[in-house]
């Protein structure tokens, strides 16, 4: 016998009667009067920043301006300017020379300041975990009052990744002494477009 | 014989300053959790859906085990299964060969550490780097993890410093958490860019989708995953949940139930390969078939390793995990780990004064303390105590079911602070080492009575 | 109302004081008070070493004496709590059955059904409250720190009743002593570890009693408080709320 009918026919013997999933009645969760506040007020406590503009136009030129600053950023947003496309190819030793990445998440969450990204707003999976500064932007109306809300509004089988990024790399492993930039980004920044 | 938690725990405690300071450390970190759960006044709610989902998923799991497999086949993802830790070694063992690889990085999971995994492969002659910063630190140690969210939480920034002087050549005596951090930082990235294999642990796996979900709050597992042409998850059977959304109810929970966080950094969902990666999925029983069966002990199969049982239990935070002598410490690993290996483990339950603070705090109601006590039971019933504990116990349970020798015994000399001492430990009266003995009065209760009460006695 | 006073072993050979302030209070609230003269231990000692197997005599005995009561009273929320998880008679199911529902601890027995609301009673030092799991956590005397529901405290709301008393709380108000049961001797150093730090935190509040409900934590804590030569007594919740105006 394989070790696969081997661990699922015990685990059809030993298992107890069938139980009920719960009714999980959402009157319940928690209510926020201003999500955009909400989030705005977790993500800077968890070493996030935060900033409302406009209109996504906004961040063309603080784009043109950092890819002349000589630094390598990667743009990964069609509209504030060309998406670097290339960088789907690129290996983990080159990326890891990216300082800034400009990238669309889908969902923003209230109560943890976590936005869902989806692999191909990332361009590479790799990209917003090795860049040294990560700069996300969300619409205002996409922010969500909690977790239950977001997975509603995300479909995460959809494509072959995606994560919830809530503010930068960080870790506490010594000391419990807090440190921003742990592996991945050293900072991230959230643009909200009102 | 092997140390046992009470003299591993001595040894700790013999350091007083130390023992305080990783009781408060601890403690620190119990607050957190407090603070981020009175955040949501659903809090209860969610604990209690927390625990009817898995609750339903046990009741249900070869199914949903075998919804998973095909899904994620599907998505092209390989799935092993493994009956033991040391079919699991081979598993990667196997691959690595198959591909070889030479260099490994691995972000945290307990159950590698359950499995030895890594001892197994040095054995084989290959090295594994872990990643995650508190695991690299004690690994340079050759030390276990002591904690399975914070796993050098044993150690003082001092000690950091110096093993990263030695190993990493940090200035010496830097003992800035910032510095020695930058520096694990710049090592680790040069092993992130190198690496041919990922291994990393599984938070949660959704039958559903067939997809899989990591928590990091540094990044170290994505760094890896997404750069090495290989990736290997490794999962106790356990980990499965039905649906996606039912992942709100155990990312709203963990967090909050480990740190205090309202999320890790990080909770990446991991559906398929990349164009030309290798994904494997290595599902492990290791005795987890056989706790399933055990209806006492089954719900442990619930757990989502947040820790918070550790933070909150006086002992832990007085004794350190090392004294549990095991990969899982803690009070959820005193009621693992006897399904693992009883004897070898017989002292856990035991290391408790059944306080029942954790099962308070466990985000999926494991009734953890309960299940100590019952643990006892079962390990006296299968006979892996002292005799001379079974023969004093024998004697206390015959003293004290026939009341006329209760009472004879009582007054030869006030018996009980000298049997009980004797009965638990085999040494002579423990108790007097650090505390004074009861004055004993002049009469018992019983004795005032029969002079002083009321008339209306039975 | 037929009340049985339960006086747990060690009460009543080391402590017999606790068994007469808890007598005297009950009479003195109205209460017709038996002391069943056969009664010896709850059987917790064996259970809880994983010999629950050698307690059925403990268990037999008890029913036996116990059996008949509308309320069984003890000054002790850890026996009570044995009582009402493990109490069980092969022969008499049913009698250990209603033992188990009609078993009470002291303070929840005065403010669940008794209703005191009044007490006469005068302390007038400084006391630090030590809330015992069992109590606590077990019987739920008291919330907890872990759990997001309603503040409460029976045993608190029992002494702000008393006449001069200064209460105050460690800061850590629900953390355990470290007593245990056999641990206390089995864990040797992580138990009077324990028990040093609560005492630590009472020390802090310059209490000069520290009270609670069972009388295994304040024994441990007392043992604790004489070696180190200290002047803070441990003392019974019964006693205070019997101590005279």
């Amino acid at each position: 016998m394989s070790a696969r009918e081997k661990i699922l026919n015990a685990i059809a013997i030993n298992q107890p009667e069938l139980t009920a999933l719960p009714v999980m009645d959402r009157n319940v969760l928690i209510r926020y009067e201003d999500v955009y506040a909400q989030f705005k007020k977790v993500l800077e406590s968890i070493g996030g920043k935060v900033e409302l503009i406009q209109k996504i136009t906004e961040l063309k030129n603080k784009l043109i301006a950092d890819k002349a600053s000589g630094n390598f950023v990667v743009n990964a947003i069609a509209a504030i300017g060309e998406v670097d496309n290339q960088v789907v190819s690129f290996t983990a030793s080159e990326l890891e020379k990216v300082e800034r990445a400009y990238i669309r998440g889908t969902v923003g969450v209230a109560e943890n300041g976590a936005v869902w990204i989806y692999e191909s707003q990332m361009v590479n999976r790799l990209l917003p975990f090795i860049c040294q500064h990560l700069i996300i932007v969300i619409d205002k109306p996409a922010i969500v009052p909690t977790m239950h809300h977001a997975y509603d509004s995300v479909d995460v089988a959809r494509e072959g990744f995606g994560a919830f990024i809530a503010g930068p790399s960080k870790t506490a492993d010594i000391e419990q002494s807090l440190v921003i930039g742990a592996h991945g980004a050293r900072s991230a920044t959230i643009y909200v477009i009102e | 014989m092997k140390a046992t938690h009470a003299t591993l725990a001595e040894k700790f405690i013999a350091d007083e300053p130390r023992t305080d300071w990783h009781d408060e450390t601890l403690w620190f970190v119990r607050e957190k959790r407090d603070k981020a759960a009175h955040g949501l006044p659903e809090w209860e709610q969610l604990r209690e859906w927390g625990s009817q989902i898995k609750n339903h998923t046990l009741s249900n799991l070869s199914d949903y085990l075998k919804e998973f497999e095909e899904k994620a086949t599907a998505n092209g993802i390989k799935v092993h299964w493994a009956a033991d830790g040391d079919e699991h070694n081979k598993i990667i063992h196997e691959i690595i060969r198959k591909h070889n690889i030479q260099k490994i990085v691995k972000s945290k999971s307990m159950l590698t550490e359950e499995c030895h995994l890594n001892e197994y492969l040095q054995e084989h002659g290959i090295e594994v780097v872990d990643t995650d910063l508190g695991e690299r630190i004690v690994q340079f140690r050759k030390e276990p993890p002591s904690h399975i969210v914070l796993p050098a939480i044993h150690l003082k920034k001092e000690d950091v410093s110096a093993t990263f002087h030695e190993y990493l050549h940090t200035e010496k005596g830097n003992n800035d958490p910032q510095y020695l951090t930058e520096a694990a930082r710049q090592h680790l990235r040069d092993k992130f860019v190198q690496s041919q294999l990922a291994i990393t642990g599984v938070n949660f796996a959704v039958a559903e989708t067939g997809g899989f979900v990591v928590c990091t709050n540094e990044g170290n597992a994505d760094m890896g995953a997404h750069t090495a042409p290989v990736h290997i998850a490794c999962m106790g059977f356990e980990k499965i949940i039905p649906k996606a959304e039912h992942l709100s109810v155990f990312l709203r929970l963990l967090a909050r139930s480990a740190t205090g966080q309202p999320i890790t950094t990080y909770s990446s969902h991991f559906q398929k390969p990349r164009p030309n990666q290798e994904m494997h999925i290595v599902i492990v029983d290791n005795g987890r078939s056989r706790q399933l069966g055990r209806e006492d002990f089954r719900n442990s199969l619930k757990c989502i390793r947040c820790a918070a049982c550790f933070n909150t239990c006086p002992v832990y935070r007085r004794s350190g995990g090392h004294s549990y002598h095991t990969a899982v410490a803690g009070p959820i690993g005193s009621i693992l780990n006897p399904n693992l290996d009883m004897k070898a483990n017989a002292d856990l339950p035991f290391a408790s004064t059944l306080c029942g603070s954790c099962t308070n705090v466990c985000p999926v109601k494991i009734n953890i303390h309960e299940q100590l006590w019952k643990w006892r039971q079962v390990i006296v019933a299968e006979g892996y105590v002292a005799t001379s504990k079974k023969i004093g116990m024998k004697g206390m349970g015959f003293l004290l079911s026939k009341p006329k020798v209760y009472r004879f015994a009582g007054k030869m000399g006030r018996w009980m602070m000298r049997i009980v001492p004797f009965v638990a430990n085999n040494k002579l009266n423990v108790w007097y080492k650090q505390r004074e003995m009861p004055e004993p009065p002049k009469e018992s209760f019983r004795d005032w009575y029969l002079k002083n009460g009321k008339t209306n006695k039975k | 109302m037929k009340v049985a006073l339960f006086i747990p072993c060690y009460i009543d050979q080391f402590y017999p004081q606790v068994g007469i302030a808890t007598l005297q209070l009950l009479e003195k609230l109205g209460c017709n008070v038996s002391f069943p003269l056969q009664q010896t231990c709850c059987g917790q000692p064996m259970a809880n070493s994983g010999f629950a197997s050698l307690s059925k005599g403990c268990d037999v005995n008890f029913v036996e004496n116990f059996s008949g009561f509308d309320y069984i009273v003890a000054p002790s929320g850890s026996c009570v709590l044995h009582v009402k998880e493990h109490l069980r008679d092969e022969k008499r199911p049913e009698v250990a059955q209603k033992i188990r529902i009609g078993i009470y601890e002291l303070t929840e027995f005065l403010t669940d059904i008794l209703k005191v609301e009044n007490i006469n009673a005068s302390f007038p030092y400084k006391v630090g409250l030590h809330n015992s799991c069992h109590g606590q956590r077990g019987l739920q005397l008291s919330s907890m720190t872990e759990r997001m529901l309603p503040e409460f405290s029976k045993p608190e709301q029992l002494l702000s009743m008393v006449k001069g008393i200064q209460l105050s709380k460690p800061k850590r108000n629900d953390e355990c002593c470290g007593f245990g049961g056999t641990f206390c001797v089995s864990e040797e150093a992580v138990s009077v570890k324990m028990g040093k730090d609560r005492i630590k935190e009472h020390d802090a509040n310059e209490v000069e009693y520290i009270t609670g409900g069972d009388t295994s934590c304040l024994m441990h804590l007392e043992g604790i408080l004489k070696r180190q030569g200290s002047k803070v007594k441990t003392i019974h919740i019964a006693e205070i709320l019997n101590s005279g105006l």
